[in-house]
């Protein structure tokens, strides 16, 4: 995801340093950049000169000193409060005081997070959604001590990206997941309970309210692990029962059947052709 | 396949100006039986006989367990409220629907241009029973501040590329009828998913003291 994010900031013109602890993913995300950048001008969608641009705007690093001039840091290491403060620690050794700390969490508290960092009033939610470096909407969240003027710098930088920003308070899975992951998990108590089978459960949601995805296939793509994690996550802090890992979720991934990555969840796949929709 | 309605009052399903209603057969010739809101009789001559449902279950319609039961099914297309008909048939079979009604019914709405899918005969169906939970955490987060409802409709838009947000697609509808939506399945499930907000409450009650 971080290096979705760092491919918006470098298109925007802004000198962008992305920083792993790995240097393998590092370059694994860079090869995938520059594929990516590749692939546009293949498409028309870019000119080289302009994929070179980009390229040349970023640079890689290991070593977290590197980002001492940076004006904002956006973080989009895994969702673990722990890691994500202790990062946030280790930004306030490196980094100027006016420095924003950006978090792309998608279920945490910014205002958890934030209390990693001695400057709070400085850290701001800044949730991308996957594939980053293809979706507008940003969902950005002040925590209780963030100051108007951190979440104003924070919210003109998406805009100067060409990011379409939505302020939402500091809440389990802000706007988007706090609807969408109870929303899957009903789709998936209703096969359960033998409402209808799955294609049908898809069809009627794609033909009844015109979404683009079932949300039986979608689980399929995000996979099925990933929607536990989730649910593990949401559940302990919302305690809505919407959002408590379905029974027949646990026993699918139990069986490893994972959606698309391992050819076999709610539907079967085989190569890029899905069976049973 | 050549199918007749009967009715006792205006479907919520085919109104009177619908292309499908309008193509009706003679009663004499019709394979298929469509009861909207008429009281039902059986017919084993038949290929199917088909019961519009609105907000209850084909089980309040007949007893499943009667051997004249067996070519009976309910059906609703889905409305979003005030909406037109969407070009989803959501067909209902019970526990002794033959598979050879399945079929006749599947086979006269496909023909007709319908997209059909099958469902158990539970309440809400397929899409009532998953979007209405959502529509009233939505409806309760916009009274909790989460958002505006611009950025709440925007946000399901732009993130999960629907045609239309939940707060604009319920208000759309009308609240109202999402409150009579809402409560029906409260009733069947029990669960506070279905209870309906208080958005679609107020309204309701509005609607009633204004007569």
């Amino acid at each position: 995801m971080g290096a979705g994010i760092a491919l918006v900031a470098a298109r925007a013109g802004f000198a962008t340093v992305c920083f792993d602890r790995s240097g393998d993913g590092l370059e694994k995300a860079a090869r995938q950049s520059a594929g990516f950048l590749d692939k546009s001008v293949a498409r028309g969608k870019l000119d080289s000169a302009k994929r070179d641009q980009v390229l040349t705007s970023m640079s890689q690093t290991t070593r977290i000193e590197d980002l001492a001039d940076c004006d904002l840091v956006i973080e989009a290491v895994f969702e673990d409060l722990a890691a994500k403060r202790e990062l946030l620690g280790r930004l306030d050794a490196v980094c100027a005081e006016d420095t924003i700390f950006a978090s792309n969490t998608s279920t945490l508290s910014i205002t958890e997070i934030a209390s990693g960092s001695k400057r709070p009033e400085r850290a701001v939610g800044m949730h991308f959604c996957l594939p980053a470096q293809l979706m507008k909407l940003i969902e950005m969240s002040p925590g209780i001590l963030t100051s108007d003027d951190t979440f104003k710098t924070a919210w003109q930088w998406t805009e100067a990206c060409g990011q379409t920003p939505v302020k939402t308070q500091d809440k389990p899975g802000f706007i988007l997941n706090a609807l969408l992951v109870p929303f899957n998990n009903d789709a998936i108590r209703a096969v359960e309970a033998g409402v209808a089978e799955p294609a049908d459960i898809d069809r009627a949601i794609k033909a009844g309210l015109g979404y683009k995805m079932g949300p039986l296939e979608l689980i399929d793509l995000i996979g099925l692990d990933t929607q536990v994690r989730l649910c593990e996550a949401f559940y302990p802090i919302t305690l809505d029962p919407r959002a408590a890992t379905p029974p027949l979720l646990r026993r699918m991934v139990a069986a490893g059947l994972l959606g698309r990555k391992s050819g076999r969840g709610f539907f079967t796949y085989e190569g890029n052709s899905m069976f049973g929709a | 396949m050549r199918y007749t309605f009967v009715k006792s009052k205006p479907s919520r399903s085919f109104p009177e100006d619908d292309a499908f209603f309008c193509a009706q057969s003679e009663p004499d010739t019709a394979e298929i039986v469509i009861f909207s809101g008429a009281r039902f009789k059986p017919d084993h001559a038949k290929a199917a006989i088909l019961i519009e449902l609105l907000n209850e279950c084909l089980g309040e319609h007949i007893d499943d367990q009667e051997s004249t039961s067996i070519n009976v099914l309910g059906f609703a297309r889905y409305r979003n409220g005030h909406d037109k008909p969407s070009n989803l048939v959501e067909l209902v079979r019970h526990a002794n629907t033959s598979e050879k009604a399945v079929a006749a019914a599947r086979e006269m709405f496909a023909a007709a241009g319908f997209e059909v899918v099958v469902c158990s005969d539970q309440a809400g169906r397929i899409i009532d029973r998953l979007v209405i939970p959502k529509y009233n955490a939505a409806l309760r987060f916009l009274d909790e501040g989460l958002a505006s409802q611009a950025d709440m409709d925007l946000t399901c838009k732009l993130g999960l590329g629907y045609p239309d947000g939940p707060i604009e697609r319920v208000v759309r509808g009308g609240l109202a009828n999402h409150y009579h939506a809402s409560k029906a399945l409260f009733e069947a499930y029990g669960t506070s998913a279905f209870a309906p907000p208080r958005r679609a409450s107020v309204a309701y009650r509005r609607d009633k003291t204004r007569g």
